[in-house]
């Protein structure tokens, strides 16, 4: 199996590397993870990872600016239907629009629009700064086997921006921060993580070898 | 279900390796900051931040092989800090595997690195480091002053306000140093930490003078901050990170303990 993790200049793409590699390895899966920047990679890869931190307009122009990858990744997940898994902005970027600093259209594959969050406890701080739980909306094949609920496993968040979905049933997961904020999102062939699964420790790898298995 | 608050391990790295080293398990290398950093991921850190004190410039690539190997191994949260003057700094760190950087004197001597570093990277990954000393005679109402060089050098810079400004730069998170307390295992200055956490929106993590387990409890609950970083109570094997946490849970601080 051939797993590419998109390259186009943003964020830490060696954690997210070497969590794949751990996880298939883990799993007793046969990977071979590439991070990549070359549109033919991805358009003829088994799965497709798309990382991403910053701001949203700066990932979307980023992955943009690499020639032929934007239809590269629509041919692997739109045509081909892969499997595919965005994290944190990669997630975002699967939304129609995001909010954040100016508006900037996304792929479109979930509806919906990534706003900041707004707490209802105005206590809370913004960024949302790490370890949370998650409540599982209905259930999906990249949580088997994973706790989740208030005494279930914690993922590890860094974000300020959710996405709001438009139809509830694409979001699988939320986390509690001053109201339901969406943490997982998925339809068909395509997920996407706002918290890192690359850093998420045990929860982490183990959604990384769901992803790895799932047959959609 | 709500988000934890974190206990985050500090070492200070120099030419690569750990100074004083960690003498809490029976590691192959304690001066090795790796093998330090995988204890410390299998003890339940929440994150751990690497401080880079090497002085030689020579030496300065020494960090990066360090992250790097890290970041092969352990699969949680990293901050590194330390001599971080340019954004070609922050990409190689970030690129070698940290998750987020701290900027302490570079963003006394030219606050808008931190903005273009939060334009370039995100908010979340900029970690602003500020080093504060009390300045306020006995009955006066307090006042705290940024130092740099140790806590050497006085610059004038109220502490609250250069926290307020750091914010509007961009910094996602403020790392609270009191020069008053570092070193001295008589607990945070909490004033310090709540006057800052309470005056922006952004997470405070409480650092300098930890001694014992109340002290991280009172770091949450009296200093308001949503991290709390020790660094010598770790490696000396004072306390572990695993009872730190549950000493924490215990005094009703909702805490992971996966």
């Amino acid at each position: 199996m051939r797993v590419a993790i998109i390259d186009y200049g943003s964020g830490n793409l060696r954690s997210a590397t070497k969590a794949f590699e751990r996880a298939a390895r883990e799993a007793g899966i046969e990977a071979a993870i590439e991070l990549t920047d070359r549109p033919d990679v991805v358009a003829t890869a088994d799965r497709v990872v798309l990382p991403g931190v910053g701001a949203y307009a700066d990932c979307r122009a980023g992955l943009k600016a690499v020639s032929g990858m934007n239809e590269a990744l629509v041919e692997a997940v739109e045509t081909k239907a892969r499997p595919f898994l965005g994290i944190c902005v990669g997630m975002q970027l699967m939304s129609s629009r995001g909010l954040e600093k100016t508006t900037t259209e996304g792929l479109g594959w979930i509806k919906g629009d990534v706003v900041e969050m707004t707490p209802s406890d105005p206590g809370l701080k913004i960024p949302q700064i790490g370890w949370n739980t998650l409540e599982l909306n209905s259930p999906h094949p990249l949580f088997d086997g994973i706790p989740t609920g208030p005494d279930g496993l914690h993922a590890y968040f860094v974000h300020s921006y959710h996405l709001a979905a438009t139809n509830p049933a694409e979001v699988i997961a939320t986390t509690e921060y001053g109201g339901a904020m969406t943490a997982f999102v998925g339809r068909d062939n395509m997920v996407g993580s706002q918290f890192h699964p690359e850093k998420s420790q045990k929860l982490g790898l183990a959604l990384i070898s769901n992803f790895l298995r799932w047959k959609p | 279900m709500t988000l934890k608050a974190r206990v985050i391990p500090c070492l200070d790295v120099k030419d690569g390796r750990v100074v004083k080293g960690v003498n809490f398990l029976d590691l192959v290398d304690a001066g090795d900051p790796v093998e330090a950093a995988k204890a410390y991921d299998l003890a339940g850190a929440d994150e751990l931040c690497f401080l880079d004190i090497t002085a030689s410039s020579d030496n300065r690539e020494t960090i990066f092989d360090v992250v790097a190997r890290t970041a092969d191994h352990c699969f949680m949260p990293l901050t590194v800090g330390g001599g971080v003057r340019a954004v070609a700094d922050i990409r190689k760190l970030l690129l070698a595997g940290a998750d987020k950087v701290s900027i302490n004197s570079a963003a006394v001597n030219n606050p808008d690195f931190v903005a273009e570093a939060a334009d370039k990277f995100g908010n979340q990954c900029i970690v602003v480091s500020i080093d504060a000393k009390k300045v306020s005679a006995a009955g006066e109402a307090n006042r705290w002053e940024i130092f740099t060089h140790g806590g050497r050098t006085p610059t004038g810079i109220d502490a609250v306000e250069f926290a307020q400004r750091m914010v509007e730069r961009g910094a996602g998170e403020l790392l609270v140093t009191s020069m008053d307390r570092d070193g001295t295992k008589v607990g945070y200055d909490l004033d310090l930490t709540r006057a800052i956490a309470d005056s922006v929106r952004v997470p405070v993590i409480a650092s300098g003078g930890v001694g014992d387990l109340d002290d991280l409890v009172a770091g949450v609950t009296q200093g308001h901050a949503t991290a709390v970083l020790a660094a010598s109570i770790f490696h000396f094997g004072t306390y572990t990170v695993g009872e730190a946490k549950r000493y924490m849970a215990d005094h009703g601080i909702a805490m992971r303990l996966d």
